[in-house]
């Protein structure tokens, strides 16, 4: 059997994260290659249910990147962003999925160090989490 | 020319939408002058054979009410679509799974635990006696269909024309319904017959809602005394105005809200809509806790969001088995 790799979605707001993820990259920083990246205009441009649809279509994890409290080029986004993931994580978890496998974190454009380190550290979350449920068993009604 | 012909089935229901279609009053006498009901097994004698020996094609319009939760449901709604023109998809149930989908937050043996198990005190069975799909008695072999682990909408399992929404779908809908199918006039494939609109565009409380909505305590209704006038969510009530078509009255407010109790989902997502509960995880979240957001700590936003003791089951009550995630996955991992 072929070792289990987590597949990823990565929503990363432009202005901090997504420039953090940059910094990552041009520093040359390593970290799994396990995320695609999404570029969003601001975490709250995530509606929840881009994220559903990513689980639904068979993405492993989710990960958030967001800018810190305060520092929103919108002012105010990322903690309506904040109040959508800590209910949708309760949703989530109603519904038979570890609410681990949707992450949110702040991460300015600064932080490439972070970002790799926040990289490393879900890919190995959702690597112990395995893949995520499928419905063959419960959905075969024969 | 002969009247066109006319079915109705109910599947997984309660008999409302059945209700439904006897509150048109009067007017049933007009439907009746108009079609030829051949097939409605809840208000008039007919058997399956008679709709097996029907010719494909040979019913104008059947209307099918309640989800797909047992092997009969199914083997019916296959049936009775190879047999019609046109199927309409009629109320909540059979729309989006409604209160039957539910179960999807369990399968076939953790209810069939609760119903016919120890685990509920109120069951007396203690010679465990399970219903079986097949037994064998002195006169031959009974049986009974095969029951679900998962509750589907109808058209997860065959091709539907025309979706009536609501539970139960309002009168006049109905009739305008069966008046533009006889007509000829047919919309496109796929439409939901009722307005477009969401709710709370329809509704007067809507004028009472501040310009910016934040709320701290979520209120139960069974809690509080709701203002006759005020918006529900402004009092902190949960409302699924803004996630829910309107249709549930032909004039003025919902109905729900005329009896002053919250919207809860009935008549399904407006147009453009994929995910009722993803929506209202949305609307909800941006205004519980708006005012101070800045200063609140990870913990304080937690136990604002706690106070929703049951958010997916309040915001797919009628919805879960269309939601994008359509059930529990029963492989539960540790939370």
């Amino acid at each position: 059997m072929r070792k289990f790799e987590p597949k990823i979605v990565c929503f990363l707001c432009k202005w901090c994260t997504y420039a953090g993820a940059d910094l990552a990259g041009t520093s040359r920083l390593q970290y799994p290659p396990n995320g695609v990246v999404i570029k969003t205009l601001c975490s709250s441009r995530i509606d929840p249910e881009h994220i559903l649809y990513a689980f639904q279509q068979g993405s492993d994890g989710v990960f958030i990147g967001g800018c810190h409290p305060g520092d929103c080029h919108y002012q105010s986004g990322n903690y309506k962003t904040k109040r959508r993931v800590l209910l949708l994580q309760n949703m989530l978890k109603q519904l038979g999925l570890d609410s681990k496998r949707l992450r949110l974190e702040w991460i300015s454009a600064s932080e490439g160090n972070k970002f790799a380190a926040a990289m490393k550290e879900f890919t190995e979350t959702i690597r112990n989490l395995g893949p995520i449920p499928k419905l063959d068993k419960e959905e075969n009604n024969q | 020319m002969a009247k066109p012909k006319v079915a109705f089935y109910w599947c997984a229901s309660c008999g409302g939408c059945e209700e439904a279609i006897v509150d048109l009053n009067e007017d049933i006498l007009k439907v009746a002058d108009l079609v030829n009901i051949v097939f409605w097994p809840c208000a008039m004698d007919f058997k399956y054979d008679d709709v097996r020996k029907m010719k494909d094609g040979e019913i104008s319009v059947s209307f099918i009410n309640g989800a797909i939760r047992t092997e009969e449901n199914e083997e019916m709604a296959v049936l009775l679509r190879q047999k019609s023109k046109i199927v309409i998809s009629f109320g909540a149930c059979s729309h989006m799974g409604g209160i039957p989908g539910l179960g999807n937050f369990w399968d076939k043996e953790s209810i069939f635990e609760s119903a016919y198990g120890k685990s509920c005190p109120s069951v007396d069975n203690p010679n465990r006696i399970v219903p079986q799909e097949r037994w064998q008695v002195s006169e031959g072999e009974l049986t009974l269909p095969k029951f679900y682990n998962t509750v589907k909408s109808l058209d997860q399992v065959i091709d539907v024309d025309y979706y009536l929404p609501g539970c139960s779908p309002e009168p006049y809908l109905t009739m305008n319904a069966i008046v533009k199918l006889l007509s000829g006039d047919l919309p496109a494939k796929g439409t939901v017959l009722a307005p477009a609109k969401a709710l709370c565009d329809r509704c007067s409380r809507s004028e009472t809602k501040p310009e910016k909505l934040s709320i701290k305590k979520i209120e139960r209704v069974a809690t509080l005394q709701p203002d006759p006038e005020k918006c529900f969510l402004a009092q902190g009530i949960i409302c699924m105005g803004p996630v829910t078509r309107f249709g549930c009255k032909e004039e003025g407010d919902g109905r729900c809200i005329s009896a002053n109790m919250p919207c809860r989902g009935c008549y399904g997502p407006p147009p453009g809509v994929k995910d009722v509960g993803a929506k209202m995880v949305s609307a909800l979240a941006s205004i519980v806790g708006l005012d101070g957001e800045e200063e609140m700590k990870e913990e304080d936003i937690q136990k604002l969001m706690d106070q929703i003791p049951d958010p997916a089951g309040t915001f797919y009550r009628f919805s879960l088995p269309t939601s994008m995630m359509r059930r529990k996955r029963m492989t539960s991992e540790e939370n």
